[in-house]
């Protein structure tokens, strides 16, 4: 119903200075003019439409793991983790495994930007995460473990089992039945949960939330200019979600 | 190899808030200010990418980066304080501007109750009812002295409100009409008022109109796109340090800012700082900048690391409970209440860091708290702070965490749930303090600082009365669902609740148990002045800026004096 309105809110330097009287009104926000027109980023002069399909999943390859076997391991967890439903696509479809499998090969799977100086100890939960261990190296040992646990309780490949019997292996791991030695098997799990929903709710700029499928699920506009006409509004204002792509290349 | 410059009249450690304050009022009356801040310069272009919650939100691009420095934490003597490796429980600035670039702008003046919180307690209920172990001291500074302060913050910054029932006495109006008010908002000020309360838009520093601020800086008209809290703002419409103190400093030719520039020890004689010492983070050179008055302006943490690392005033020893350098150390009691509403959406992704409703009737001293076995309150929000899909899957109790009935519920209910939570106050405790820990190490080799932090008993009591006020309101509101209370056994470092850590160079009448006056001077060295959250005795039930803002006014102020005269300021 409003497509149109917020297909239009991409901001021109005319409609800017129109739309909140910045020159007009006599007091300009030096920052605003420094930062938004300035800069050109926001500047529109067509509605393209998005990209053709093939031209959009060159990302759609392993960055990080290395077999097929391993990223099927991945990808069907997640899929248990955020299943496809009446509501709409899984976490596969969503390009959530290839989101972690980027992930992981890129700073966070190394902790950059985290304290990494040892000695390590295992600390209080409150303590917060202390292992060795960097991120990525937590995936490949989960990997491993999931394998191993299905293989010992199913006897059967984790990516082959019924999804029943997938949601009782991961909620093992879940409930630290699993032991993974170096590591509690739910400091894997909630890894794992937190990164299958950021790949199905970041901006699709990082390979999930694919189309902005898991924006439109929630009803989430993503990137919108302004609310400053629909915030007080009564009811609940459906709009079509604008992702980063849209908003730097247009 | 150290290379030492020219001397300059002052400098401050770290140009956010505090520092850009300071730096701006100095200037302004003609001393040299010479500003250092570790991170980079950033402004208002720099934001043009920013509407990304994993980049900003949840890999904290705005904030301090770990690798280089962080701290350690235990809840009591008897453990092993580890590293926070990670962000969790509160978010640390880093870069020009600070913290400020990125706060939500929700801007509470503290009550007249805090700043002579020991005194009028004792009048009013007896000595007895300060409980064994709270170290509760008066601030050495009234409301009525500090008012005149609050003005300047609240000029300086746009800040947007109406009327403010039950808080302390106005001097004046504020410079900005409130903000807009949502749906969910509305909701929460006509339940209130039924229930006989007295809700009010929160005051905000997000301007809800064009402004100019008497400096002459300008800050756009809110704009509502969400994105606020942990963001910069691309229209300029957020007060921030980099739109309004620094450019201000930078006006006055007699400022100059020094990004990437680390201090690493506040240089001393023992009676007088001499300087600062601090490494380029590009060039790993490390310099000596002279200066006649040091301002430690680095947020509480570093304010404490670089005195205890510096050997500069005397560090609290909690078996003794004498000295001051890490005493007192507080956070923040924040509880709340999801409220899941099977039959009405609201707008919950738009909003602004500061559009709130809020209440103060169980705040302060506010209500009668004889029979109440703890003291002070906090404040009650509902908030539309815009918000965003990855972190928020609020479900109803008993909701598996993941799986099939997780995504329907947590689909469902997005746009169906809004919470109502507390800036609760946080009294200081003996058990709780800053000092330098023994095993761990910056980048640089300096020891990181060890926080031993727990709620004792009465933060314990007074979060569950909060939580239970929060409860009773979403069901007087009409959730169909409302989530369980919240556990305060232990403070969890890995949750995030606020960026209010205060303490450990607590202001106050007396050197032996305060470390500055109330111009934030150290007793123990006259031309320091040691700015910001650290100087709280204790930590009220609101959002923490505008009084750090205020006292740097009052700071600012002192230094330029104590800039002609020398000496002790009181
Ligand atoms: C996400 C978020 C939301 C917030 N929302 C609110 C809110 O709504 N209301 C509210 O009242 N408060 C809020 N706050 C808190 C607010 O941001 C701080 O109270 C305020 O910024 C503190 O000012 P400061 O000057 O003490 O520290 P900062 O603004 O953090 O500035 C300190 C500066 O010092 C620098 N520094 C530190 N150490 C060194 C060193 N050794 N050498 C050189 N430089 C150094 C840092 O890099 C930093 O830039 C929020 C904070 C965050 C993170
Ligand atoms: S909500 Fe308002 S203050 Fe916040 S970033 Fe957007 S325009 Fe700026």
């Amino acid at each position: 119903m409003a497509d149109e309105k917020h297909e239009s809110k991409t901001i021109t330097r005319r409609d800017f200075i129109k739309k909140t009287g910045y020159v007009t009104g006599g007091v300009v926000g030096g920052g605003v003019l420094g930062g938004l027109l300035g800069s050109e980023v926001w500047n529109t002069t067509t509605d393209p439409e998005v990209a053709p399909e093939e031209l959009q999943q060159h990302d759609q390859a392993l960055q990080y793991f290395k077999s097929r076997a391993d990223f099927q391991v991945l990808s069907s967890a997640t899929e248990r983790i955020f299943p496809a439903d009446e509501l709409g696509p899984g976490a596969i479809e969503l390009g959530v495994p290839y989101y972690i499998d980027h992930q992981l090969a890129g700073r966070w799977g190394i902790n950059d930007r985290e304290y990494r100086q040892g000695p390590f100890y295992k600390g209080e939960p409150n303590q917060g995460y202390q292992t060795h261990l960097k991120h990525h190296e937590i995936f490949d040992l989960g990997i491993e473990a999931l394998e191993k646990y299905s293989q010992s309780t199913f006897n059967e490949r984790f990516a082959e089992l019924e999804g029943k019997q997938q949601d009782e292996v991961l909620m093992a791991f879940d409930n630290d039945e699993v032991d993974m030695s170096v590591i509690s098997s739910s400091l894997f799990f909630e890894l794992l949960r937190t990164m299958t929903f950021e790949g199905v709710y970041a901006d699709p700029l990082y390979g999930g939330n694919k189309d902005m499928q898991g924006w439109k699920m929630k009803e989430y506009p993503g990137v919108q200019m302004s609310y400053t006409e629909e915030i007080e509004s009564e009811d609940f204002v459906e709009m079509d979600p604008v992702s980063l792509h849209k908003r730097f290349n247009t | 190899m150290v290379t030492k410059l020219p001397k300059t009249d002052v400098v401050t450690v770290g140009v956010g808030w505090t520092g850009g304050i300071i730096a701006a009022e100095c200037s302004k009356a003609g001393l040299e200010v010479v500003g250092l801040e570790r991170g980079r310069n950033r402004e208002t272009q720099d934001f043009a990418m920013k509407h990304d919650e994993l980049r900003y939100a949840l890999r904290y691009e705005n904030g301090q980066d770990l690798s280089r420095q962080t701290l350690t934490f235990r809840n009591n003597s008897g453990q092993r304080a580890l590293p926070m490796r990670k962000f969790g429980s509160f978010l640390l600035g880093e870069g020009v501007g600070g913290a400020g670039t990125h706060w939500n702008g929700l801007t509470d003046r503290y009550s007249p109750y805090d700043f002579e919180i020991r005194s009028k307690t004792i009048e009013k209920y007896g000595e007895s009812k300060i409980a064994d172990g709270l170290n509760l001291q008066d601030w050495g500074i009234t409301y009525e002295e500090i008012e005149p302060y609050y003005v300047k913050f609240e000029k300086m910054a746009g800040i947007s409100a109406d009327e403010t029932p039950l808080r302390g006495e106005r001097s004046e109006p504020f410079p900005n009409p409130a903000m807009k008010s949502t749906p969910a908002m509305d909701l929460f000020i006509e339940t209130t008022k039924n229930m006989g309360l007295d809700p009010f838009v929160m005051p905000a520093a997000n301007n809800s109109q064009n402004y100019q601020n008497p400096d002459g800086q300008r800050i756009g008209a809110c704009q509502y796109n969400g994105f606020c809290e942990r963001f910069g703002c691309e229209y300029g419409a957020k007060a921030s340090p980099n739109i309004t103190v620094i450019p201000t400093a930078e006006a006055t030719g007699n400022f100059e800012l020094r990004p990437n520039s680390e201090v690493i020890e506040v240089l001393h004689d023992g009676e007088k700082a001499t300087g600062v010492l601090y490494i380029d983070t590009r060039t790993g050179e490390r310099f000596e900048q002279p200066a006649e008055v040091v301002a430690l302006t680095s947020y509480t943490f570093n304010n404490n690391r670089l005195l205890l690392a510096s050997e500069l005033g005397t560090p609290y020893n909690p078996e003794t409970q004498r000295g001051t350098i890490g005493k007192n150390y507080c956070y923040q009691v924040i509880v709340g209440t999801d409220g899941f509403f099977d039959d009405q959406k609201f707008n919950v992704a738009m909003g602004s860091g500061g559009l709130a409703a809020t209440l103060d009737n169980f705040n302060a001293d506010n209500f009668d708290h004889t029979d109440h076995d703890f003291l002070h309150g906090g404040s009650i929000l509902m908030g539309q702070y815009a918000k965003r899909p990855i972190a928020n899957n609020q479900v109803p109790p008993g909701t598996p965490r993941w799986g099939s009935d997780f995504k329907k519920q947590s689909i469902k209910y997005f746009n169906r749930s809004i919470n109502i939570y507390t800036y609760g106050a946080c009294l200081p405790h003996a058990n709780n303090y800053l000092d330098l820990d023994p095993t761990y190490k910056d980048i640089h080799g300096y020891p990181l600082l060890r926080m031993t932090f727990d709620y004792s008993d009465t933060d314990r009591k007074r979060g569950h009365f909060l939580n239970e006020q929060t409860k009773k309101i979403m069901q007087e509101m009409g959730a169909t669902h409302v989530s369980d209370n919240e556990s305060m056994e232990h403070y969890d470092i890995t949750e995030y609740k606020a960026t209010h850590n205060t303490g450990g160079v607590i202001m106050g009448e007396d050197p032996e148990t305060s470390a500055v006056n109330s111009y934030l001077q150290m007793w123990e060295a006259d031309n320091v002045f040691v700015v910001g959250g650290s100087a709280y005795p204790h930590q009220s039930g609101y959002n923490a800026t505008a009084t750090l803002g205020a006292l740097a006014y009052r700071a600012s102020e002192g230094i330029i004096d104590y800039s002609k005269d020398g000496g002790s300021l009181v």
